[in-house]
């Protein structure tokens, strides 16, 4: 993973609550067994309508989506983040997802950061009315910040753990393979106690 | 943590490998299920870093998103290409991947092949108590047997296939409590529509939900297994439902289930499994069971639910404006004007399948309905699609096959099917199905598809009539009790 600290750019106003991963990514696009090339299908029932938000030229090239409530629900496809990261979108803000979606975004250093609805209402009037300069939201990991072209500053919360990762770029597995004395005195003890935990070979 | 715990926290507790002063702990995870469409670049991961599956005796690998439902072998046993090049590639990366990695692979023609949450069960590989994971967020299912199973990304599946761990915080736990009784004619499926309509899409993000009371206690494993599986509608990542005696007498003498000692020892432990005597929960809600009807869905999110004796709300009846703003929008795609009657609406498709619904009681259920009857001229296209070979066999022993292909509907092969379309099984644009699965959204099941959710016996219903209907008008009342 590239290390992740600050992201700073144009910010597409889009709002809407329980966008679903099938919304994200249709199922049609996950027929693939590359991660790459899916920003082409990403929001297509969307953008299949003629003035839509993601094609809206006041908008192009924008780092950041704002959205609503619950976003990345349903599906736990991961497509869904390789979709928004091909596209172009590094960072959601949104008053909150679904479990399996942010987690889904950090492994792939899209942020999905939390702000209360307050935030968001102002966030998206800041994207539409500051959309001709460059910058009119940034995002700093570090200091865990929002801020506008407006001075507006909005603080958020990320899980340490996250955090240090993105910063990092670091390698989940990598990190978790340290562990591997505990993992395997965890094993011996499972065999030992609960040998039958090993599924039985036959099948029907 | 002393004093009373829940289900989920004495779960939890026996899979910490290690705790993070963050927060974090490393969880180990006992069984993993594979399918085609989440883990081709999970194993491409593996191969780039040089790493390992960890433990393949604890990992199956089951194609079923893609696989065409109908016949995948013609008579002398040779495979019948599939016509879409990609769905036939990704199926093949799983046939190559499963050996290269020394994984346990279920063929696409095997009986035992299904949709992996129906497969997972159905084989004892799915056991209370243990965690399980898949590339998909269906894998709740698995709580209806009292497991911790839960969907997980690719990069997750990548991570269990090479640690068999997880890195996670534990989640809130969330009580639903049902007291009462359902009435005659609604189904687990009617039930889990009605929670989801309580407490929204969102009710249960950052949470693990368990099912308590008597109506769970009553209800079948298959029932079970429908009512965790739809706990992602409502945003928690992982339903329980503790197991207890029918639990332990569906496991018993399944292919992969514990035998002999390992049996008896197994059932001590899993008689162990339930949420202590005062353990609290983080959230409560609590439903009476005598207000849930034969439900169905209106709207583009499972929480648009309404008893089909109800009509389309109004959006400016929701007191959230971005709610309506929803409402609206949903009722636009759906086609539906506000204050029409549920059963003044027509179905040309109907879908009886899918994790949620495709299991041995599911087909009985809809069999029960179909008996004698045809379906609606208006009805373009039914099908039926066996969770399992298992559970299509066991249909066709029951006779339920001829059932279904006299009232005009198909008997198909196993497989997720129409649920999302991503193999041949699409509905038309601007149509509407009936629909036994569990997502509703803008396009799931085809590109301007319109998906109305119930249950089996009302996906039924709906072929016989040719509207969303009550089922309790067809059946006569001794049929219904």
């Amino acid at each position: 993973m590239k290390p992740v600290s600050h992201i700073s750019g144009k910010a597409i106003p889009f709002g809407a609550k329980n966008i679903d991963t099938d919304i994200i990514i249709p199922a049609r696009w996950l027929k693939t067994i590359s991660r790459e090339g899916l920003g082409k299908g990403a929001f297509e029932s969307i953008r299949s309508q003629d003035g839509n938000i993601f094609d809206d030229p006041r908008f192009s090239g924008a780092p950041i989506l704002i959205a609503g409530d619950n976003f990345g629900c349903g599906s736990s496809r991961e497509h869904a983040a390789w979709a928004m990261a091909d596209f172009g979108i590094q960072a959601v803000i949104a008053p909150s997802y679904s479990d399996i979606f942010s987690g889904n975004a950090f492994k792939n250093g899209l942020l999905a950061i939390e702000l209360p609805q307050e935030a968001i209402d102002r966030l998206m009037q800041v994207a539409e009315d500051a959309a001709d300069e460059e910058e009119p939201v940034s995002i700093d990991l570090e200091s865990q910040t929002v801020t506008t072209v407006f001075q507006d500053r909005f603080a958020f919360e990320i899980d340490p753990f996250r955090k240090k990762c993105l910063l990092g770029g670091l390698d989940e597995i990598a990190i978790t393979l340290e562990s591997e004395g505990p993992i395997a005195d965890y094993e011996a003890k499972q065999a030992a106690d609960k040998p039958w935990l090993v599924p039985s070979s036959a099948m029907s | 943590m002393t004093g009373p715990k829940t289900l989920y926290q004495k779960i939890w507790d026996t899979h910490v490998v290690e705790r993070r002063d963050d927060g974090t702990a490393i969880l180990y995870i006992d069984r993993h299920l594979v399918h085609e469409v989440t883990s081709p670049q999970a194993f491409e991961g593996l191969r780039a870093a040089g790493r390992k599956v960890r433990r393949p005796d604890l990992t199956l690998a089951v194609p079923d998103h893609n696989l065409p439902t109908t016949a995948r072998r013609d008579e002398n046993g040779a495979r019948i290409p599939i016509a879409d090049p990609e769905s036939a590639a990704q199926l093949a990366a799983l046939e190559s991947n499963a050996p290269e990695f020394g994984i346990r692979y279920i063929g696409d023609a095997d009986a035992e092949q299904g949709i992996v949450h129906v497969v997972g069960p159905e084989q004892g590989f799915s056991l209370p108590g243990t965690t399980i994971v898949c590339g998909d967020s269906h894998t709740a299912c698995h709580g209806g047997l009292g497991a911790l199973a839960f969907g997980i990304g690719t990069s997750e599946v990548e991570h269990v296939l090479a640690t068999q761990t997880l890195q996670l915080k534990q989640s809130k736990s969330m009580e639903i409590r049902v007291d009462g009784e359902l009435s005659a004619g609604v189904t687990p499926k009617d039930l889990i529509l009605h929670i989801i309509g309580v407490i929204g899409a969102a009710g249960g993000n950052g949470h693990v939900i368990e099912y308590r009371g008597q109506v769970f206690k009553e209800m079948s494993i298959d029932g079970r297994l429908t009512i965790s599986n739809m706990s992602i509608e409502a945003g928690a990542r992982a339903g329980l439902i503790a197991p207890d005696e029918k639990t332990i007498a569906y496991l018993k003498g399944r292919p992969m289930a514990p035998r002999g000692a390992d049996w008896d020892a197994a059932e001590d432990y899993w008689r162990t499994l339930q949420s202590d005597e005062g353990a609290v929960f983080d959230k409560s809600v609590h439903i009476d069971a005598g207000d849930v009807a034969p439900t169905v869905t209106w709207g583009t999110s499972p929480e648009d639910v309404v008893p089909v004796t109800g009509k389309v709300p109004d959006p400016e009846s929701f007191a959230d404006p971005a709610k309506q703003e929803a409402a609206r929008q949903s009722l636009a795609y759906m086609g539906l004007e506000p204050g029409t009657a549920m059963q003044d609406i027509e179905v040309e498709n109907i879908f009886i399948g899918s994790c949620t619904n495709s299991r041995i009681e599911d087909l009985r259920a809809a069999a029960a309905i179909l008996k004698g009857r045809r379906k609606a001229g208006n009805v373009k296209w039914g099908i039926v699609v066996p969770g399992s070979g298992l559970v299509k066999r066991q249909a066709e022993a029951e006779g339920l096959d001829v059932i279904f292909t006299d009232a005009g509907l198909e008997w198909r092969e196993p497989g997720c099917s129409a649920c999302l379309g991503m193999n041949p099984d699409k509905v038309p644009a601007g149509e509407r199905c009936a629909s036994t699965s569990n997502r509703n959204f803008v396009g799931r099941q085809g590109p301007g598809a319109r998906t109305h959710l119930l249950s089996p016996a009302m996906a039924a219903a709906a072929a016989v009539t040719g509207r969303l209907s009550d089922v309790r008008k067809i059946l006569s009342q001794k049929e219904l009790t």
